[in-house]
Order: structure tokens, then sequence, then C-alpha cells
């Protein structure tokens, strides 16, 4: 009985770190925008969000960038040996499209606000450039996109997320440890 | 082309006035603009005035002779969102069913070096009265002279965000009115 011996490589501390911190703002980032547009009005409070949900879209943007930059010059870990070459493919196919969305995401919603006319001012202290000038037409589109991708983002994070737990519980190919500190 | 024929208007109008002696210099309130930028988290956000008239009787050679008035519809300001413009509208912003106008009376104009005048006066929104000195550039182009200026206030002074927005974190209480007012030359 030869059993597949569980991966021992894992990701570097610095991908760990990139992945949850990114994770985390991604989670945080998308709640504030699921309860801040069903703010009647305006309101202080739906202020702050909307100022927090950029900032948090600025910072994964920025992330994002230095993200790739790690990516493109190191090698990610082997993924399980046995691993049937369709799921090979799912898996790299999800990586790619989060990694563009991790871009796309931020952009679409910071054009969006260029569109409405307001400017992002970075944690309220940086002034970012307004890409684009107000558009009222362009705004709607802007905002039809940025939701899309979001419900995209949705979908594939569930997969993702699913994926990893099946690797653990069920196939428990050691794959989670790759990008869990302290996991065995 | 609108422009032409506008001008055409405009001088038609200004001689008319010269002719008939009023006093009143004609302002052309298509191309001027009068806006309140406030400042929300930091971030600059400017509102337009659709709608206010200008009573303006100057003479750059005689400054002290001279007198403004201004009238702004505050149901006009359009932040470009209906639904913002709405709540403006409310009791906590302008209280438009309230308080209609905004207004500015000058009360005396005074020369403050090359085409640059202090016009003081009285500022009254939403029944709140200021005694306000707004620095006015005057340029003179052809049968026009525009007037410009930007006016900073403290929102509070005029009761403008009350309840919860009296919190000057999230709508900083600082606004800036800036006016840009063509009128025919006397």
């Amino acid at each position: 009985m030869t059993t597949v011996p569980p991966l021992k490589q894992r990701y570097s501390a610095t991908a760990m770190s990139l992945h949850w911190l990114i994770a985390l703002l991604i989670v945080a980032g998308f709640y504030l925008g699921w309860i801040m547009t069903d703010i009647p009005g305006f309101t202080p409070t739906k202020l702050k969000y909307f100022s927090w949900h950029k900032w948090i879209g600025v910072t994964v943007f920025m992330l994002a960038v230095i993200r790739l930059a790690w990516r493109l010059t190191h090698r990610a870990p082997e993924l399980p040996r046995g691993m049937p070459p369709l799921q090979k493919l799912a898996a790299e196919l999800a990586h790619v499209i989060l990694y563009v969305l991790m871009f796309v995401i931020p952009a679409s919603g910071y054009l969006y606000s260029s569109a409405a006319g307001i400017q992002v001012v970075y944690l309220g202290i940086v002034p970012l450039p307004t890409l684009i000038g107000p558009d009222t037409a362009l705004k709607v589109v802007l905002k039809t996109i940025h939701i899309w991708l979001n419900y995209t983002l949705l979908v594939i994070v569930a997969a993702h997320t699913l994926a990893a737990l099946k690797h653990h519980f069920i196939d428990r190919d050691g794959l989670l440890a790759r990008m869990i500190p302290f996991l065995k | 082309m609108k422009t032409p024929f506008l001008r055409w208007i405009v001088a038609a109008t200004a001689m008319t006035s010269l002719f008939l002696g009023v006093a009143h210099a004609q302002v052309d309130t298509s191309k001027s603009t009068v806006t309140a930028t406030s400042k929300q988290m930091n971030v600059p956000v400017e509102g337009t005035f659709k709608k206010f008239t200008a009573q303006l009787d100057f003479d750059p050679a005689k400054p002290a002779a001279g007198s403004a008035k201004l009238s702004i519809d505050t149901a006009s300001y359009d932040l470009g969102d209906d639904s913002y413009n709405q709540q403006v509208r409310g009791k906590e912003w302008f209280d438009t069913a309230q308080y209609p106008n905004a207004t500015f009376v000058s009360s005396a104009i005074a020369a403050a070096g090359s085409n640059q005048f202090n016009v003081s006066g009285t500022l009254t929104i939403k029944g709140k009265s200021a005694n306000v000195t707004v620095p006015v550039k005057v340029t003179q182009q052809g049968a026009t002279q525009s007037f410009d200026g930007a006016l900073p206030i403290k929102r509070s002074q005029f009761d403008i965000g009350t309840g919860e927005w009296k919190d000057t974190s999230v709508v900083a209480d600082e606004v800036v009115i800036k006016f840009h007012i063509i009128a025919a030359k006397k």
C-alpha cells in the first residue's frame, strides 16, 4: 500500500501574509459594499462606509500589485500529485481569475467614483487623481460592471474555499497547509 | 450657434439700459455660476446652484458707489444625484420649503489692488445672517465684465446640517462658496 505523501512545500511567509491580508480586506470591503448601498439617502454612517470601502479597495489594489510581482518572480508550490488534470486546470483558472479580479474590481469601483464626480481621498489624507470626469451615463455602466464583477468574485471565492476544504477534509492531501501557517 | 446671438441680446440690452438710465448691469445667468463645495471625509464635493438672480451695479472707477445683490434658489442645489438633491432640500440642510432663498446684499465695496475689490455685505442662509467680506476679482472683456470670488463659510453658523450632521468629522464645517458672474458692462 502506498499513499500519496503529504506535501512539504509551502508558500513563503510573504505569500501567506499577502494572501490572508488581502482575503481579510476583500471580505471587509465586500461586506461594507453590500450594506452601505442598502442605506437609503445619505447619512453620516453611509458616507463613512463609502470612504472606508474605497480605502479598502485602493489598499487591495496596491497589495495586489505587490502580490503579482511576487507571484511572477516566485514558483508556487506544486499541486498534490495524483490530482486529476481537470481539477488542476480548474484550480489554475480560479487563481488566474482571482488575480484579475483583485485588480479590476478596485479599478471599476475607482472609475465609478470618478464618473460620479467623487474623488477618492485615500485614508482621508491622500487625494488620488480622478481619471475620468463626471459622466452620468458611464456612471450607471460602471456601477453595473462593479456589481457583477463582485458577484463573480463571490462565486469564485466560494469555489476556492470549498475546494480548499475538500482537499483538507476529504482528500486529506495536506494542500491547505501550503497556505496556513502552523497547520501540519 | 447661439453665442453670437446671445451676445447681441446682451449688448442690445446693455445699450438699452444705458439709454434708459437703468442702474443695474445685465447679468448673464446662463454663463454665470455659483457653487458650494463641502468636504465629506476630506473629499471635496461640489454642488451647483442652478437658479439665482443677481443685480450688479459696478464701475471699477467708482467702486464705493457700486452695489451687488444676489438671491440664490436653495432648492436648485445640484450635487449630480437626484436622491442627494432631494435630501439637501430637507429640514436638516437648506430647508427649502421654509427658506427658499439665500441672499447676499452688499453694504460696501472697496478697491484692494488692481482689479481686486473687497465686497462687504450681509449673507443670509436659512434665515441666519452674517456680515462677510469677500475678495472679488473683476475682469473686463469686451462688452462684458466678470466677477470671480470665493468665500469660505462655516455651515454650523447657518444651521446647515443639523442633528446627526452636526458632526464635522464627516462633513467639514467649512464650505466654500464660489461664484463666477458675467455681466454686461455698464
